[in-house]
């Protein structure tokens, strides 16, 4: 099994049902070649750094996923490049360094959610020393 | 006749304080870099959106190249910028 993770911007001007049916046809298309959806990152309404078919903002979505071989990742990108909603995209395969990372970002042990957790268990030991 | 607060600029005040640099992804264990991360990538370029070299950042070669696939991913989908004025 070889582990994908793509990555696509969709054009900000869906509604948000419609934002969600495009993210879920992409995940439907997968499954139904077999792949094993790991996870599926809304990464939510970024500000683009540079200005994309006249829009300056795009809604991020990260797809990842297990297929025993890559055969279908060109249909894939194919179907992408031809969906007029999809503003860019990436794909790529991830190295046993790179499943890792995902996995502990998801478990909450690296990046945002551990600074969160490290913020929070100072202010409550703060608190407890005010006690 | 300089006075004493005048001599101080006479030397050179970065001599003894080169600190050795090191690579952070060697010393930390950091194995994987993520191109979505945009706020981790900003340390690796300069305000006009360009990779810093090896020299400035002290990465080892194996990591600054990683380094650079990552920025490059990362301004394919829109999250760094290809140029920029003043991007720190």
């Amino acid at each position: 099994m070889v582990q994908y993770e793509v990555t696509f911007v969709v054009d900000p001007v869906l509604s948000g049902d419609e934002m969600k049916s495009t993210a879920q046809v992409y995940v439907d298309m997968l499954k139904n070649e077999g792949a094993n959806i790991v996870h599926v990152d809304e990464m939510g309404l970024r500000q683009l750094a540079y200005p994309i078919r006249k829009k300056l903002s795009g809604v991020y979505y990260c797809i990842e996923f297990q297929m025993e071989n890559g055969v279908f990742i060109d249909k894939f990108e194919l179907a992408l490049r031809r969906d007029e909603r999809i503003m860019r995209f990436l794909t790529v395969r991830l190295d046993k360094f790179g499943v890792q990372f995902n996995q502990d970002k998801r478990d909450g042990k690296i990046g945002i959610a551990k600074k969160k957790r490290e913020e929070e268990a100072a202010a409550k030991a703060a608190a407890a020393a005010e006690k | 006749m300089a006075s004493r607060d005048d001599i101080k600029f006479l030397s050179n005040p970065k001599i003894g304080n080169n600190k050795k640099k090191y690579c952070r992804f060697k010393k930390y264990g950091i194995r994987y870099i993520d191109y979505k991360d945009s706020e981790f990538l900003l340390q690796f370029i300069n305000p006009q959106g360009k990779i810093l070299p090896r020299r400035i950042t002290g990465n080892s070669l194996k990591f600054q190249r990683k380094i650079s696939v990552a920025v490059k991913r990362a301004r394919h989908l829109a999250l760094l910028p290809f140029v920029a004025d003043q991007l720190k």
